[in-house]
């Protein structure tokens, strides 16, 4: 289960991409994260990892708090994290399987990783891994040889070799094509449901959103102003994701109406009490 | 034919033009200063060609006879060369990290690392091998330090700019997935700067080589040192032999370098 509390990024340039988003993710739920350019969803998924150091707040990993952990603390708890981006950010001048493989550092000695010996049922769980994604006999092509369908498929198995207890996806689909889209996604709603666990999908393709996720969240201008099942998602919640126009009649009053901070699986909405109303 | 007015157009505007004209008269001076403060004579150049006709008749024909003796000096300046070059480019990975914006861990080491680079590349080869002659004595052993020396900031400079163009989102996915520091830089980085390591390494050897034939000079081994006693004894003929000998080597080494670095990419 993870959990983040009251999370905020402000940048050293002073720009606050996420001011204070809390929710929880559990299960084998599929989250699509929405919301415009620039919203703060890229940042809010690596402050979970802590790719991105948060400000404030908390993120809770099966109740550990992640954001007090040391460094190498934080090293042995990102096993337990995959991430897909969104230009794969293979190691192109390794092959498939090195790159896969790399899913399974967190694991192995150095003089290990340097002679690229792995233990057998590594090996074995990520031939395993690559036929489910569709690429076997690719393993020894090198990253760089790939398209970019494929290269995502081999950014997807290695964040799933991990075996990890979340996944968190980066706009894993704003480079690839339509096809190679609705492939990508369906491959992760599997991963989810076959080794149960919750996935965080950022992407900037409302439609994709709708027909892949149980659940979507809303990000506008850093903040969190929907939180709820996909069916909940209407054109009134898509204006406020997208044009913040409940919004500005709410900030003046954001203070008083917080986060609501419910675990119902009703619509829930933070910040914007004019939502439902209008 | 009428021209119409307002329509002017000129590449550069007169505070250019200005300036332009006073950096070339700058230019032509300098020129002509250091000519003239050298107080070079020209009387020299006149004389060169009887000169260079009678060396080549005193070099013709080349001591043939002499060459089983320059085989195994031959050997021991590539030699040098290979020893010296792997000794700088394994101290030369570390410096690179050092002296790169984005590997290195602060300030302080970033200025370390670019004063390794800058001191080992500001003095000649021949002047470090002066200083470790006087330090191991003489013999290939003070000339394959001393290339060794002035190949780290070489490689470390090279290698350095190279980790700097580097993709860091390839390393970040690295670092996603909670590897550690070793094993990010062996999977992240190596990967990315193996074929510049590679490139930068076979190329200095290359260079390595010809700066070996010239270590004699200073007695730091080699073939410089044949070449260097036939020079001082006007064994002319002697010395064609060796001056066709390193032609060879070198040559070989630049075609070696060349074909290995077209090899990896």
């Amino acid at each position: 289960m993870l959990e983040t509390i009251d999370l905020r990024k402000v940048y050293s340039t002073g720009d606050e991409a996420v001011s204070g988003v809390s929710t929880t993710v559990e299960g084998n739920e599929i989250v699509a994260m929405i919301g415009p350019s620039g919203a703060g969803k890229s940042t809010f998924i690596r402050c979970i990892n802590r790719l991105t150091e948060p400000t404030e707040g908390e993120v809770r990993l099966d109740g550990e708090d992640l954001t007090a952990l040391a460094d190498d603390e934080m090293k042995a708890a990102r096993r337990n994290i995959g991430m897909v981006f969104q230009e794969y950010n293979l190691v192109e001048r390794l092959t498939v399987m090195e790159n896969v493989l790399s899913g399974r550092l967190g694991y192995v000695s150095n003089w290990a990783a340097l002679r690229r010996n792995f233990p057998p049922e590594d090996v074995e769980r990520a031939y395993d891994i690559l036929e489910t994604v569709g690429l076997a006999d690719m393993e020894n092509k090198r990253a760089d040889e790939l398209s970019g369908g494929q290269r995502q498929r081999v950014g997807i198995a290695r964040a799933v070799v991990q075996e990890p207890t979340i996944l968190l996806a980066d706009e894993p689909t704003s480079s690839l094509d339509p096809d190679s889209s609705h492939a990508v996604m369906e491959l992760l709603t599997a991963i989810a449901e076959e080794r149960n666990i919750p996935i965080i999908i950022n992407i900037h393709e409302v439609p994709l959103a709708v027909e892949y996720a149980d659940r979507i969240l809303g990000l506008h201008d850093g903040e969190l102003v929907f939180d709820g099942p996909t069916d909940d998602l209407d054109k009134n919640a898509k204006d406020v994701i997208y044009r913040g126009e409940a919004i500005a009649a709410s900030t003046a009053d954001r203070d008083t109406t917080s986060q609501s901070g419910g675990t119902d699986d009703t619509e829930r909405v933070v910040d914007t009490p004019s939502l439902t109303g209008d | 034919m009428a021209v119409e007015p307002g329509r002017n157009w000129q590449r550069y505007d007169t505070r250019d033009r200005i300036k332009r004209l006073a950096i070339a008269v700058l230019a032509a001076a300098t020129v002509l200063s250091s000519w003239l403060w050298l107080d070079l004579d020209l009387q020299y150049v006149a004389s060169s060609p009887p000169e260079l006709l009678d060396l080549a008749v005193r070099m013709y024909p080349p001591e043939w006879a002499y060459a089983p003796d320059i085989v195994m000096p031959l050997i021991e300046t590539i030699h040098i060369a290979v020893v010296g070059t792997i000794l700088a480019v394994v101290l030369s990975i570390p410096v690179a990290f050092l002296a790169a914006r984005n590997t290195t861990p602060n300030r302080v080491t970033y200025a370390v690392g670019k004063l390794i680079v800058t001191v080992s590349r500001s003095v000649h080869t021949i002047i470090w091998a002066m200083l470790f002659v006087v330090m191991f004595g003489p013999g290939a052993f003070a000339g394959m330090v001393a290339i060794g020396v002035r190949s780290i900031g070489f490689v470390g400079k090279l290698l350095g700019e190279e980790i700097e163009e580097i993709a860091f989102d390839q390393v970040e996915a690295i670092d996603a997935t909670g590897a550690s520091t070793f094993q990010v830089l062996l999977y992240g980085v190596i990967p990315q700067i193996k074929p510049a390591l590679v490139g930068i390494s076979v190329y200095r050897w290359d260079i390595n080589v010809r700066g070996a034939t010239i270590l004699g000079v200073v007695g730091a081994g080699g073939i410089g040192v044949q070449l260097f006693d036939a020079v001082d004894a006007f064994q002319w003929s002697t010395v064609a032999l060796i001056l066709i000998a390193i032609l060879g080597i070198v040559l070989l080494s630049e075609t070696v370098s060349a074909r290995a670095r077209a090899m990896v990419r």
